[in-house]
């Protein structure tokens, strides 16, 4: 075997060997999955903003359009798309609806973490039933769960529009 | 526009069962491996080796069956773990075949080429990989075995004892005629099992029922039986079977288990004392304690150079690779001699393929951790959690302590590097290890699943006017 060749391959095995490891890391990068949490544009007009809202968007959209013939045969018109924080320390904040179970509280891992006195730690969770009817239930919270006036105690369907009160925070689900 | 309002959207992220990635990688981590065993023979004997399509076709058929089992049985497991694992045990075989070609070890009294076997016992690795996933469908039915774990892996701790010493260490089972077995490597999964279940059970105790002294939580004294009891036992170990390396594993994987299940920095303190001070005094009075310690502080002694010459060998391999090391099959690392191709495997890496080489080997290990610790972060049950941060740790303080000791950063302890170094016990142990890691990121990366439909609202809706 020449000096070349072996020098060759001594620093070909290395680059393979990194370039294994680089490989390793991108799975890690993409490996990401839990919730993602989006920073719209803000209200100032930040330059940079719209362009990262831009990419995001298209980060997303392929998983929405996976999502949509899942959820193909319950999705009726008029089913409601996105759940807003409309009062509260979140406003406006909002949550893409893809048939996932949507748990509210202070506890860390709840979709939407409340920072309210008056939540609890696991308060209540919306979720899909099987025709797709969005219903919220209340998961035995100290100071309740409000639908419009009324004080949850089953699991009840939620109307498009109709206020959710949690403490200080209201919700409401819109197309 | 007065009004502050939050702008975040907060949506769901699947989680993507990744095995298509996993497989690519496992092509990867396979076509490494075969070009390194290709390299090696090109170097030596300036042809492509004649065991080169049986070894690669070993390897796959090893990593396929690994595949389609995690792909059958864990599909959402994590999908690293499996390729890192595969290339670490496919580069530790090349390397041990290029041992095996040494004209310096061949000329050994105890010369035997172990590359065949060493394939061997990776098929065993993979049979049991496959065992595990296949029957333990959910990890928690391990948390019912606790105390059993306990007593098994004190059994597989004493065992040794009984056992004739082999090279100064009793960490051997041997049996005539059948062979012999490294019990220690099969305890630090058990073992792993039995911290995770106690802890679970015991830790808001531990936690929580402390005073704080000094910006300490020292502990109260009756919850400190259980770290004094394995204190003592790894002190026992130490003395009763000289080993350095299972003793310092099974009390450092303790304490960092402790440390995550209680989060109180005391315990790190307490640990590292109680270390200090129990290395310390056996080191006093230990003759092969002693001899490993000097071993370390000067291994070009001119004295003792019969005893320290393996050390001081593999400081010269280290050094001789320098950064992009000599290329494989053209070091001098065989010049260690007994043990280069198990404990001292390390010091072919460092010379052959140098520090670029070493650290991607390293970072190899770091990878299987970290997917180790995510795994944990992710889990959804406490006794997965810990299990899974007790398994990684398992294996990165075994891979800390071998690392060191031939890189002459603390003294030379009895065991092998995980996966690459030669031995039946050790490739076979990690493999299950691996095994019980999918099987944990597999329940914590599955999709939550969709809530039951209640039966008391239907029941509600019935009898409502």
């Amino acid at each position: 075997m020449s000096e070349l060749t072996l020098t060759v391959m001594r620093l070909g095995f290395l680059a393979v060997l990194w370039l294994f490891v680089i490989v390793a890391v991108q799975v890690i990068r993409s490996d990401l999955f839990g919730t993602r949490v989006t920073q719209r544009g803000s209200r100032r007009g930040n330059e940079a903003r719209p362009q990262q809202t831009a990419r995001q968007a298209t980060t997303t959209a392929p998983q929405q359009q996976r999502q949509q013939p899942a959820g193909g045969g319950r999705q009726r018109r008029g089913a409601p798309t996105k759940l807003v924080v409309s009062e509260g320390t979140l406003t406006g904040t909002t949550v893409a609806l893809q048939g996932q179970t949507i748990t509210l509280g202070r506890a860390h891992d709840s979709t939407i973490v409340l920072d309210d006195d008056y939540a609890s730690s696991r308060h209540a969770r919306i979720y899909p039933d099987r025709d797709g009817q969005w219903i919220v239930e209340d998961l035995g919270s100290t100071n309740g769960t409000y639908l419009d006036r009324t004080r949850l105690t089953t699991p009840t369907p939620v109307p498009l529009g109709a206020p959710i009160r949690i403490g200080k925070t209201v919700i409401e689900l819109r197309k | 526009m007065s009004v502050v309002t939050n702008t975040t959207t907060i949506g769901a992220i699947e989680a993507p069962s990744r095995r298509n990635t996993e497989l690519m990688l496992l092509v990867f981590a396979v076509a490494i491996a075969v070009f390194a065993y290709a390299n090696v023979g090109l170097a030596i004997n300036g042809t492509l080796p004649a065991g080169m399509l049986g070894y690669g076709v070993g390897l796959t058929l090893l990593a396929g069956v690994g595949h389609l089992v995690v792909r059958k049985f864990a599909p959402y497991a994590d999908p690293l773990l499996l390729p890192l694992a595969t290339l670490l045990n496919g580069i530790g075989l090349a390397l041990i075949w290029r041992l095996d070609q040494s004209p310096r070890l061949k000329e050994r009294d105890n010369f035997a080429a172990v590359a065949s076997k060493q394939l061997m016992w990776t098929a065993v690795g993979v049979a049991l990989f496959v065992a595990v996933l296949m029957l333990l469908k959910d990890h928690r039915i391990l948390q019912r075995y606790t105390y059993i774990s306990m007593v098994v892996s004190l059994v597989l701790l004493i065992l040794p004892v009984f056992f004739p010493p082999v090279y100064g260490a009793r960490i051997w089972v041997t049996i005539p005629g059948v062979g012999s077995l490294q019990p220690g490597e099969f305890a630090k999964i058990i073992i792993a099992i039995f911290f995770s279940g106690y802890l679970m059970v015991k830790r808001d105790a531990l936690a929580l029922a402390s005073r704080r002294v000094m910006g300490l939580y020292l502990p109260r004294g009756r919850d400190l039986g259980p770290i004094l009891v394995i204190w003592a036992l790894s002190i026992l170990i130490l003395v009763f079977e000289t080993d350095l390396g299972t003793s310092l594993l099974f009390f450092g994987l303790f304490v960092v288990m402790l440390y995550v299940a209680t989060e109180r920095t005391s315990w790190i303190v307490f640990g590292l004392l109680m270390s200090a001070v129990g290395a310390v005094s056996v080191a006093s009075f230990e003759p092969h304690v002693q001899q490993r310690v000097q071993a370390w502080l000067d291994p070009f002694s001119k004295t003792t150079l019969a005893q320290t010459e393996q050390i001081a060998q593999s400081l010269m391999a280290f050094g001789s690779g320098g950064t992009l090391g000599t290329g494989l099959g053209q070091g001098n690392s065989d010049l260690i001699g007994f043990a280069a191709n198990s404990d001292f495997i390390l010091a072919t890496v460092g010379e052959e393929l140098g520090l670029a080489g070493m650290m991607a080997i390293l970072l190899m290990y770091g990878l299987i951790v970290e997917r180790g610790v995510r795994t944990a972060l992710a889990a959804r049950d406490p006794f997965g959690k810990l299990l899974a941060i007790g398994l990684s740790s398992a294996l990165a303080i075994q891979v800390f302590v071998v690392a060191g000791g031939v890189m002459g950063l603390i003294p030379l302890t009895g065991m092998t590097m995980p996966f690459i170094a030669q031995g039946g016990s050790s490739v076979v142990a990690n493999w299950a290890l691996i095994a019980i890691l999918i099987r944990i990121s597999d329940t914590a990366r599955r999709p939550a699943p969709a809530p039951a439909p209640s039966p008391d609202a239907e029941m509600t809706q019935v009898v409502r006017p």
